[in-house]
């Protein structure tokens, strides 16, 4: 192939830029997740959830 | 009820943070099935199918610059729309959505300016030229940087969500000047060959794969914009428990 290295590295930059932003937005939402089941279990709720469940 | 009513009821149930999380729940294992599945067929394309006969092997660098670039002020215009939304209708999620855009159209900006700048090498001799048309997305790319530290220094959401609206609609303009910088400049870059009034100026077997990333691209935008504004729904829920938890346990003392 000619130029090879042009189409791999864009290629690969492609890939890099694309997984990571793809792996950043969902460890954002795993983290966050945790973070409201935490609030949850400490029995933190949303006024609506609280409603919810007759309290 | 009447049939605008019902419209209007429809629309407004989407402003509902709690119906969009719903919403997102079902829909984004779907939508990152088929942009997985469109990107196996676009990428499978972008290898097999021929080089050009005087870019050679190149020309497999459009199907990701071509795609990136397209995205880059796609999510622009998104952005501005969403600034619409906060300023005129106070629509709950539109600031939300702005601000989940901001990084995914700074990451899409700065491939399409990388995969340029190594397709500019072999092609024009030169990694970067000050020419119109990469000058304005590089403007666009600090932009949007700028827009993410803006969003991110002022506390208060709501404050957050006007000043960078406002912000969001004055940079607008950067995008006509991006799309038409190479017809209204003398540019190294090349005028439009896909979206043209007299149809596409390149042959389909070039064309069939670059439409197929381009879907890909555009399909993995939604999917992330998706879950980056479900993420910023329950960053904002957390806080503001975390406050209300503060605010009981300071009664209880």
């Amino acid at each position: 192939m000619t130029h090879a290295f042009y189409v791999y590295a864009s290629y690969g930059f492609a890939a890099l830029v694309t997984i990571a932003v793809t792996v950043w937005t969902w460890a954002d939402g795993r983290a966050r997740r945790r973070e409201l089941a935490a609030l949850e279990a400490a029995g933190i709720r949303r006024r609506s959830a609280r409603a919810r469940d007759g309290e | 009820m009447s049939e605008t009513s019902l419209a209007i009821s429809k629309f407004s149930d989407l402003a509902n943070p709690t119906r969009f999380l719903a919403l997102a729940a079902r829909a984004i294992p779907w939508m990152a099935g088929i942009t997985a599945l469109c990107f196996a067929v676009g990428l499978y394309l972008s290898f097999a199918t021929e080089g050009d006969y005087q870019q050679g092997e190149t020309v497999r660098i459009m199907y990701i610059h071509v795609p990136s670039a397209w995205l880059s002020m796609m999510c622009y215009t998104i952005m501005s729309v969403s600034a619409i939304g906060t300023l005129v209708w106070r629509h709950p999620l539109a600031d939300v959505s702005a601000k989940a855009a901001a990084p995914l159209g700074a990451a899409f900006t700065l491939l399409a300016l990388v995969t340029g700048s190594l397709w500019g090498k072999p092609m024009w001799g030169t990694w970067w030229v000050w020419d119109a048309r990469l000058t304005s997305v590089f403007i666009l790319f600090l932009m949007y940087l700028g827009l993410i530290a803006l969003s991110r220094a002022i506390d208060d959401p709501s404050k957050a969500a006007r000043v960078s609206a406002v912000l969001i609609l004055v940079g607008f303009v950067n995008i006509p000047i991006i799309k038409f910088s190479v017809e209204w400049w003398n540019t190294l870059h090349q005028s439009a060959s896909v979206l043209r009034l007299d149809g596409p100026a390149i042959d389909p077997e070039f064309l069939r794969p670059l439409f197929i990333m381009a879907i890909a691209f555009t399909l993995l935008f939604f999917t992330l914009h998706i879950m980056a504004m479900r993420n910023e729904i329950w960053r904002r829920r957390i806080a503001a428990q975390r406050r209300l938890a503060a605010r009981m346990a300071s009664r209880e003392e």
